[in-house]
């Protein structure tokens, strides 16, 4: 298809490459994955340094870089990945959920007094809850009306917070408690959990503590009966339910898996942050996240790790063309679903479905295959 | 709590119908591309957008600060109108063409094009905020403000209905949209071009079978759309005298919500989606305060999506949804 034939051969010999590693990655024994992952999380541990900080973020601090937007940015990513890249459910309202979260923190923290651990359990119910409200009345419907009445809540959520005084309305609320502080407990000169204001770097520890924890349930989740299930329905959502998948109870799972994870980020992140308002939950950061999770590789957790930190360093590192950076940012989402729908790192799994069809999305309609295209399998399954 | 509302009942009746009917004919623009391509243009917003753009743009140019009369009023209104509708169709087809067409060549996922949407959607309001707005209207520093444009046309009191003031620029952008609505639905229903867009709706592979050309239908769709959206624009203008870089983001929403209220697909439902929107979004302002009408919008739109999914007028472009 490309005339610059050289240029096309050097491209595939870079995703040959990385094949080959996913290859060795797929049938490396288990000992020397456990020793991959042992050292991604000492790497995790040890990224806020300022030499590297030097590089990657000369324009504002990197240790408040790596807790938001990046650290936030891939937790989030995780989240919605549950909804949109394991079960297929299109989720453009991802960002009430962190705001329940943020709400959940700001509102107990302050008015109750209830302290950050309590609350991180009230604010992952508390999402938790609030998705299966949501998606309990709305997940019957499909594809683009789902994304369409979520992308609604996320607004009413929004809108909601801004209009109602008792939770402050436009200003939000100030004066968010930290999360209790453990003096004294001293690792490389670093006070690693005391939350106070000027080191963030306490703040990105926990984070990575929670990611962690999040990846190896999402990841256990994956491997599961239940994931099992989200993929029957992501590829096909009748067959599923005719081989006895619960269609509804598992899509009601995956929404309220994912609210979850939103609003347990959304508590950390208020945690650290002091004040929050309704602006703080703009339509804009529910369509980054999906751009990271799509990006990245919809459907695998290293492919939206990756996306959802190119998506949120990229613009920090070039500040410089700050102006620009959403203009770049929107054209380069267009080039990307033109060049590479599927991610730069896919599963394999989801690359396979693509291939055959459209991944279980729904194709568009007055798509005719012409003499390139694959054959529509989507339209002659339905 | 409803004293407001019974209080002044009329006032909010007519300009519910006025932004209804605006939001009908942005709604056309969502109704007719999901019909062809099931596809939630998301983009029409900021097609929209550049309609109010190009129409402010005119009065600008023309250098209006009085109100005009006469024929010159007919003048600049018909200038706006064309500006509008041209930009906004041009735009719409370039947005087909780059966004859409190579994802649509390779039989992408409908998620794929959504993103891209999305995509084209942020790149275009960060054109106008940081280009066009500074550049060609000569506002430096200033293209994220809201801008005002000044009122063309003198807007006198017609007649009174209960209480209600009904003025001449009211009844003109609700006669001109019924008007092009009316219009449209002759074009789909009577005309050759309008068969094609109904067939391949229905069912793309047979239509090519019948010697459709899908590529000149989809085209045509996007160009329908975008002149209805660029002449919603104009009279956006004419009503609300602003214009901003983001103002499409909300009132795009709303439109696609009147297209599923009224039966995405179904054009003679954008326009009853379109008024039922208006006048529930203001009678539930004048009720729980104007703060609360973004939220109703979408209250409504999520209780009839639960209830009766294909809407009001149910779904006619197409007959089944995939």
């Amino acid at each position: 298809m490309s005339t610059n034939s050289s240029m096309t051969n050097g491209r595939n010999a870079f995703w040959a490459f990385i094949d080959g590693i996913r290859d060795r990655w797929a049938s490396a024994p288990v000992w020397q994955r456990w020793t991959v992952y042992v050292a991604l999380f000492v790497i995790a541990l040890l990224l806020p340094s300022d030499s590297l900080g030097h590089v990657m973020s000369p324009y504002s601090d990197w240790a408040s870089v790596l807790f938001f937007p990046i650290g936030t940015y891939v937790v989030l990513a995780i989240g919605l990945n549950v909804v949109v890249g394991q079960a297929g459910l299109l989720d453009l309202g991802y960002v009430a959920f962190f705001a329940i979260g943020g709400y959940s923190m700001a509102l107990l923290g302050t008015k109750l007094g209830l302290n950050f651990w309590e609350i991180l359990i009230a604010g992952v119910l508390l999402s938790a809850l609030s998705g299966i409200v949501l998606g309990g009345p709305t997940l019957r419907l499909r594809g683009d009306y789902l994304a369409i009445v979520t992308l609604g809540f996320g607004e009413i959520v929004r809108q909601t917070a801004e209009n109602t005084d008792a939770i402050g309305g436009p200003r939000g609320i100030a004066g968010i408690p930290h999360p209790p502080s453990i003096d004294g407990i001293e690792v490389f000169g670093v006070q690693i959990f005391h939350y106070g204001v000027l080191d963030p770097r306490p703040y990105y520890y926990l984070l990575v503590v929670v990611a962690t924890a999040i990846i190896i349930f999402v990841k256990r989740w994956e491997k599961s009966r239940v994931g099992r299930a989200w993929a029957a329905i992501r590829e096909d959502e009748d067959a599923a339910e005719v081989m006895g998948v619960p269609t509804f109870k598992f899509k009601l799972l995956a929404f309220a898996i994912g609210a979850s994870i939103g609003g347990a980020m959304g508590v950390v992140w208020a945690g650290k942050t002091i004040s929050i308002n309704p602006n703080d939950f703009l339509f804009m950061l529910s369509a980054t996240i999906l751009a990271a999770v799509v990006l990245g590789g919809s459907g695998n957790i290293p492919g939206v790790i990756l996306g959802a930190f190119l998506v949120a360093w990229l613009p920090e590192r070039f500040r410089g063309l700050s102006e620009y950076r959403t203009m770049v940012f929107g054209a380069a989402l267009v080039a990307l679903m033109i060049f590479r729908p599927e991610g730069l790192l896919p599963s394999r799994r989801r690359k396979a479905e693509l291939a055959e069809g459209t991944g279980g999305m729904g194709s568009m309609g007055a798509e005719v295959p012409g003499p390139e295209a694959q054959p529509a399998a989507e339209g002659a399954a339905k | 709590m409803f004293d407001n509302l019974l209080g002044s009942f009329w006032p909010y009746t007519i300009d519910g119908l006025i932004l209804g009917a605006i939001y009908g004919l942005v709604a056309l623009g969502y109704t007719m591309v999901y019909g062809v391509l099931r596809l939630i243009n998301f983009a029409h917003s900021e097609v929209f957008m550049i309609g109010t753009m190009a129409s402010a743009f005119v009065v600008m140019t023309l250098g209006i600060t009085q109100p005009l009369t006469g024929f010159a009023l007919v003048g600049g209104l018909l200038l706006m109108v064309l500006a509008g509708g041209a930009a906004s169709a041009g735009s719409a087809m370039l947005l087909e063409r780059i966004a859409y067409r190579p994802l649509r060549k390779r039989g992408a996922s409908r998620l794929a094009a959504l993103i891209s949407a999305i995509g084209a959607s942020l790149f275009l309001q960060e054109l106008f905020a940081l280009v066009i707005i500074p550049h060609v209207f000569n506002r430096p520093q200033q293209g994220r403000n809201q801008m005002g444009v000044a009122r063309i046309m003198q807007k006198d009191t017609l007649f009174t209905i209960g209480g209600a003031q009904i003025r001449v620029d009211q009844v003109l952008i609700f006669v001109a949209s019924i008007g092009m609505m009316i219009l449209l639905d002759l074009l789909v229903n009577r005309t050759k071009i309008g068969r094609g867009i109904r067939a391949t709706s229905q069912d793309p592979e047979t239509a090519v079978l019948m010697g459709v050309d899908i590529d000149k239908i989809v085209r045509v769709t996007f160009l329908i759309g975008g002149l209805m959206a660029g002449i919603a624009g104009a009279l956006f203008v004419l009503q609300f005298e602003v214009t901003k870089f983001s103002i499409g983001f909300l009132l795009g929403i709303k439109a696609f919500t009147a297209a599923v209220l009224g039966g995405i697909g179904n054009l003679r439902g954008a326009l009853v989606g379109g008024l039922f929107l208006g006048l529930i979004e203001n009678y539930g302002a004048a009720i729980f305060g104007s703060g609360w009408k973004d939220v109703i919008a979408f209250t409504v739109l999520v209780l009839v999506l639960m209830f009766r999914p294909t809407g009001i007028l149910g779904e006619s472009l197409q007959q089944a949804r995939a």
